[in-house]
């Protein structure tokens, strides 16, 4: 077993002179839970493509699980790789089930795992119906189904929601758990962020064909330090004389009649409680964010424009 | 499994499915049936049984409809997957690439070999009956029917080269056409036209039986019109001494050159 089960070393891929995967290094460990974020065109799917090995780098090296995934000796290892391309294409004339056959018989995955497939991703009642007669959700569904046929150590899943139902999103959030509860590594790429937040292990912000951060959500908060915003809510009235007592201390950002937004740095926060409270009675409520996905990944590309 | 055997019967399903493998049984053997019946009128002035001239008719049958069945077969087998999308998914499973080649042809080989076994084969019973059951020339007949088999594979590779040259379906259906008029119907017309205005001054005999066998189509006509005395007095291309062998060696590298190439460019094709 590999400590790493991918990866990367100073990976260049050109397109026509242009840099779609700019000296890229990650790694990406056994058994965890990888977001690939980016805009679109960022480089996320050509990234996919390097680890599956459907194109090969211009320089740098690739690694899945220990061999070169463009290698021939790699094929035999595609047997535990599960992959859903963003907008995935079946062949239409196929049902369901006929699909997950082919696919089944060249994993060589025992024909009783289809059946397990389908039920898990809910196409069971449908699998006897002809692709072109299957709705979106029902295609996304089924690339799913056929990406985790055998239960793959390695899953590359492509913007595996993009254009499904909140419901739909929650049944495949819980499948692929499912997948890395048993030990799975998952490599997810995706640009709605605050959607991927619970499902990351580690998060590798790519801008421009480039790594512009890489870590837990912890990390990369800790990394831009960003400010935990406040809001006092207080009488009518009254926010511009209590907006006064605080100012020495803390930015006010926002200041309305009743209300009140305070930034500070999370280390501050603590401190921050401790003043407002000195407040006593004049503060009515309190509210406070934490810094999410998005404004970590805005810091991110906004800095790098810089 | 292998997966030259899975991705083979997946082309042999769809080819049931959607009706190529019945339509084209179905052309074959009724046009086979119908020649053969109509060339069978001569027979008692020319004093050939009736399975040589069926041999004669069948193979100028084939050599225009084979190849476009095989083309039409196997254009899009590459182009289509990669235009549709599927190829992308296809290349993350454990085939390789040369593999899904190897399984196209041979589902395709098998669909050609199943409509001219039915097509042709069904044809010859028939005719055994009408004979009242004089099977002579059955081995001109059963070796037109296995080189019909391979002239189909010569296309069918030739389909697949074009179908990962071309970077759009479209192309490529065009280039099948284009491909089919070139080799069997305006080759012929050149050599002909060339023959006519050299008047033997610069086209030797051996050269235009080069530039015969160099053409698989041609090539298929020598191997069945030449191969047999008394078919190649009946058609006149008796002058053209060519043997069996090399007719055979040209479709055989015909079949084996596209192929390779078809294998070392689809090796290449980067997703």
């Amino acid at each position: 077993m590999h400590k790493h089960a991918i990866e990367l070393e100073a990976v260049d891929k050109r397109y026509d002179k242009t840099a779609v995967v700019d000296n890229i290094s990650l790694q990406i460990n056994s058994g965890e839970s990888f977001v690939l974020v980016g805009h679109n065109g960022a480089g996320k799917t050509t990234l996919m493509k390097l680890m599956l090995g459907l194109t090969q780098p211009n320089a740098g090296q690739v690694r899945v699980l220990g061999k070169d995934p463009a290698s021939r000796a790699f094929s035999a290892l595609r047997r535990g790789l599960g992959y859903l391309p963003e907008s995935v294409s079946f062949y239409h004339h196929m049902t369901g089930f006929e699909l997950l056959r082919y696919y089944a018989r060249l994993k060589g995955v025992a024909v009783n795992e289809i059946g397990k497939s389908l039920q898990q991703v809910g196409l069971l009642e449908a699998a006897n119906k002809r692709l072109h007669t299957y709705s979106k959700g029902m295609r996304q569904r089924l690339g799913l189904a056929q990406a985790i046929l055998g239960s793959p150590r390695l899953l590359f899943l492509d913007e595996p929601t993009t254009g499904l139902d909140p419901s739909l999103r929650r049944d495949f959030y819980r499948i692929i758990g499912a997948l890395r509860a048993s030990g799975s590594t998952v490599v997810i790429s995706s640009h709605s962020l605050n959607e991927i937040e619970a499902q990351a292990d580690r998060i590798a912000l790519i801008k421009n064909g480039k790594l512009v951060a890489c870590g837990s959500l912890e990390e990369l908060s800790r990394l831009v330090n960003l400010p935990v915003r406040t809001r006092l809510t207080v009488a009518p009235g009254q926010a511009a004389g209590i907006a006064g007592q605080l100012e020495a201390h803390f930015r006010i950002d926002e200041i309305n009649d009743h209300d009140i937004t305070l930034v500070c740095p999370v280390d501050h926060k603590i401190a921050m409680l401790r003043h407002v409270s000195d407040l006593g009675d004049a503060v009515l409520d309190i509210s406070m964010s934490a810094p999410r996905l998005d404004e970590i990944y805005l810091h991110f590309m906004h800095e790098e424009q810089q | 499994m292998n997966p030259i055997v899975i991705l083979a019967s997946k082309e042999i399903h769809d080819g049931m499915r959607n009706r190529w493998v019945a339509a084209t049984i179905l052309l074959l053997g009724m046009l086979a049936l119908i020649l053969s019946f109509l060339g069978s009128a001569p027979t008692g002035e020319l004093k050939v049984a009736a399975l040589e001239v069926s041999v004669v008719s069948l193979t100028s049958l084939s050599m225009y409809l084979l190849p476009l069945i095989a083309l039409m077969l196997s254009f899009d087998t590459l182009v289509g997957e990669f235009e549709h999308g599927t190829m992308l998914l296809l290349l993350t499973y454990p085939v390789q690439r040369w593999q899904i080649i190897a399984g196209k042809f041979a589902g395709h080989t098998s669909i050609l070999l199943l409509a001219i076994l039915i097509g042709y084969g069904t044809t010859l019973g028939v005719l055994i009956l009408a004979n009242e059951g004089d099977t002579t020339g059955w081995q001109a007949y059963a070796a037109m029917m296995a080189t019909s088999l391979l002239l189909g594979c010569v296309f069918l590779a030739i389909g697949y080269l074009l179908s990962s040259l071309a970077r759009e379906r479209a192309v490529a259906i065009g280039a099948a056409v284009a491909t089919w008029l070139v080799l069997v119907v305006f080759y012929d017309l050149g050599l002909l036209s060339a023959l006519m205005i050299d008047e033997g001054k610069h086209i030797s005999e051996g050269l235009f039986s080069a530039l015969m066998l160099a053409n698989p189509a041609d090539a298929y006509r020598l191997f069945n019109f030449a191969g047999f005395e008394d078919i190649s007095k009946l058609v006149g291309t008796s002058s053209v001494e060519t043997g069996l062998l090399a007719p055979l060696a040209s479709m055989l590298t015909w079949i084996l050159i596209p192929l390779i190439l078809t294998t070392i460019k689809f090796q290449k094709r980067e997703l």
